[in-house]
């Protein structure tokens, strides 16, 4: 749209305009050259102006600039009618190159969706639309290739780039058995891979379809500029008709003066710079989170982000890995074996990390016929009745709920005691690894003046303190039942404070609805999360949390910016012309010229996560700057 | 349901906050939304509507910015 014809247009009429202010000309030949370079430049802004007066729709920029060009050739300022069209031609061609660019980029991003799949067939590989394959069905992701859906891989090894799912730049190794998603690229080998979800669930799609929501979801900054923009341009263009009027009449100045004036206040009355340039720098920002990993769902919540003043952080598969292995057993009265068979049977059903762990550790087989009337309780543990006998396991609470005491264990770690008909059996030690990033996103997020850093568990107090300690948090809240997540969160947005919660997304959801910033992490699988969280980072790194509340923070100062730089402008070009200090051609700086800066800064919120990434990546490591250090690390 | 489309040579923010404006007044449009930075449209809408919904909003579009061409993805 700004092809060659446009730029060779802007240069013809250049041209002229130069050979109309050089040679030294009778009126009659001036008018013609000046007509000549305004016909060649401007015809089609006077067509859609035409266009727009058809269509009854009023205070079209077009419009706005065929009046003030027009009426500079009334009054018999040829050069400064040419120039405003001219000049307001070149600020549009760079202000299209401008937006054209961030749109590439961010566009890049969006492009992740692959438009075809190689389905195998009895009759051999066929490529068919990605919505044609259903689940169960095999693919085949050749090198270099975007892979279309969601599955595990059942032949083959290759490095798989995830980068445009999760900004992690190191491609990862994918054999038999793992998991893949779609949107990642095949680097280097052939992949067979059994599809797990349909094209409409796959996590590609799902990105996709958040991204579009949230670049149409606005922040409170965007919606003032298109307010802004409803009153000031009419409120202006009132302005120059009262200017053209009103002194002439009652000064008694020269009429044309005035009119001149009000022309000015014509070009300048174009609200574009502003409204481009918001709406731009949060653009820039979503667009910039997610190549770092962070989908952030919405211009409204990345402004909300850089408001937070405490941050909540689940506990487990957040801080922590969310992978229990048990550490070790204490039988009473039972065998070892038995005891841990019998856990494994009440568990057989049950989906938390827990339970996990302790089919983990169980040797044989679980009979699921063997098992019946299984019963969760949230946040304490199982019942269930296997082989005929009741077996209760989970917390020392729950053993004294059904009237058992629990021996008091000495390890550290989280106990899961056992009760079967009754009579208590023993405990087991069950822990959770800390995540290595932890530690650091804590002392991040402190760094950057975050007040109150929070954790929350249901374990006990002496595993979460513990933790909270190593992690460097004060203030944790333990043996908490799911619900009792979601009171804490309501109690601190009561007290005023802006809160962040960012957890797991497996039973956290009214959390992270609750809180005025949900953020949910490694989430890319769960559908819960993805639609009560505000903000999903796409791997599994609690830092994140603070790269994008700085990313908030300066995409908001960037469109504060923005804002305070055009209104100023327009506000000093205004007055300055309304006083005669300035031209028409100085006026079509403040239009054009304002918007190109403001987009130019507004791309500056695109590319800032990519610097932070590497200085985070840096600190992460606490670079050692003496050269033995360096020495060792390569060894 | 959901639909999207491009929006061939949008140049103007202003014009996509008109368009976004315009689309939303069209009967049987639920919500609609123009994204001037990725150029797209997302209508929601019932999918009985959505061909009486397209042709008026292609329609609305093109007075509001006649260069520009509606598309679906």
């Amino acid at each position: 749209m700004f092809g060659a014809d446009r730029v060779a247009r802007i240069i013809a009429a250049a041209v002229f305009f130069a050979v109309g202010i050089i040679a030294d000309l009778r009126f009659e030949y001036e008018l013609a050259i000046f007509g000549a370079a305004y016909a060649i430049v401007g015809y089609d802004v006077l067509l859609e102006a035409a266009a727009d007066i058809w269509h009854r729709k009023p205070f079209n920029e077009n419009l706005l600039m065929a009046i003030a060009s027009l009426g500079a050739f009334a009054i018999g300022e040829h050069m400064e009618g040419t120039a405003v069209l001219l000049f307001y031609q070149i600020g549009e061609l760079f202000q299209d190159y401008a937006v054209n660019r961030s749109r590439g980029s961010i566009k890049s991003l969006m492009e992740m969706m692959p438009d075809s799949a190689n389905l195998v067939t009895p009759d051999g590989v066929v490529a068919v639309g990605p919505q044609d394959v259903h689940i169960g069905d095999a693919i085949v992701v050749r090198p270099g290739e975007r892979i279309p859906l969601d599955g595990t891989v059942v032949e083959g090894r290759s490095m798989v780039d995830t980068s445009s799912l999760t900004g992690e730049s190191v491609p990862r190794d994918a054999s038999v058995g793992d998991a893949v998603l779609s949107g990642c690229i095949c680097v280097n080998g052939a992949l067979t891979v059994s599809v797990t979800s349909e094209y409409e669930d796959s996590a590609a799609m799902r990105i996709m379809s958040m991204m579009d929501e949230a670049y149409g979801r606005k922040s409170r900054s965007e919606d003032f500029v298109t307010k802004f923009a409803r009153y000031y341009t009419p409120a202006v263009v009132v302005a120059a008709l009262m200017l053209a009027i009103l002194p002439p009449l009652i000064l008694g100045g020269a009429f044309e003066t005035w009119l001149y004036r009000a022309l000015m206040f014509l070009v300048i009355s174009c609200p574009c710079a502003v409204v481009i340039s918001v709406p731009l720098a949060f653009f820039g920002g979503i667009g910039g989170a997610s190549r770092a990993g962070i989908l952030v769902k919405g211009g409204n919540y990345l402004d909300a982000l850089a408001g937070v003043d405490t941050v909540v952080f689940d506990k487990t598969g957040t801080l922590t890995e969310g992978v229990f292995e048990v550490l070790s057993v204490h039988p009473v009265g039972i065998e070892k074996e038995e005891l841990i068979r019998l856990a494994a049977h009440a568990e057989t059903d049950s989906n938390h990390p827990i339970a996990a762990g302790i089919l983990r550790a169980h040797a044989g087989e679980t009979k699921r016929s063997n098992v019946k009337g299984m019963e969760e309780i949230r946040g304490k543990g199982v019942a269930a009745f296997v082989e005929g006998r009741t077996v209760v396991l989970g917390s020392s609470c729950l053993m004294e709920e059904h009237g058992v005491r629990p021996i008091p264990p000495e390890e550290f770690g989280t106990a899961v005691h056992i009760a079967v008909d009754g009579a208590y059996v023993g405990y087991m030690i069950i822990s959770d690894r800390v995540r290595k990033d932890s530690a650091h996103a804590v002392s991040e997020l402190k760094r950057m003046g975050i007040g109150r850093v929070c954790m929350l568990t249901g374990d006990c107090e002496r595993v979460g303190r513990h933790v909270a300690e190593e992690l460097g948090i004060d203030e944790v809240f333990t043996d908490l039942l799911p619900g009792d997540k979601m009171a804490i969160v309501d109690r601190l947005i009561g007290e005023g404070r802006k809160v962040a919660f960012v957890g797991d997304g497996v039973n956290d959801a009214p959390s992270l609805a609750r809180s005025d910033v949900g953020i949910a992490m490694g989430a890319l699988g769960s559908d819960a999360a993805i639609e009560a969280a505000d903000v999903v980072i796409t791997d599994d790194m609690p830092s994140k949390v603070s790269t994008a509340i700085r990313i908030s923070k300066r995409t908001r100062s960037i469109a504060i910016e923005n804002i305070v730089f055009a209104l100023a402008v327009k506000a000093v070009f205004l007055s300055m012309g309304a006083l005669g200090y300035i031209t028409l051609i100085e006026a079509v700086f403040a239009d054009v010229g304002v918007a190109v800066i403001a987009i130019l800064n507004s791309m500056r919120a695109l590319r800032a996560p990519r610097v932070r990434k590497h200085a985070e990546e840096g600190s992460g490591r606490a670079l050692p700057k003496d050269p033995a250090a360096l020495m060792q690390e390569h060894i | 349901m959901r639909y999207a489309y491009t929006l061939e040579n949008l140049g103007c923010a202003c014009c996509a906050a008109k368009m976004e404006e315009a689309v939303r007044k069209i009967d049987g449009v639920r919500s609609a939304s123009v994204v001037f930075i990725t150029a797209r449209l997302v209508i929601d809408a019932d999918e009985r509507d959505i061909g009486d919904i397209e042709r008026s909003a292609a329609a609305a579009i093109k007075k509001i910015e006649s260069k520009v061409k509606l598309k679906k993805v």
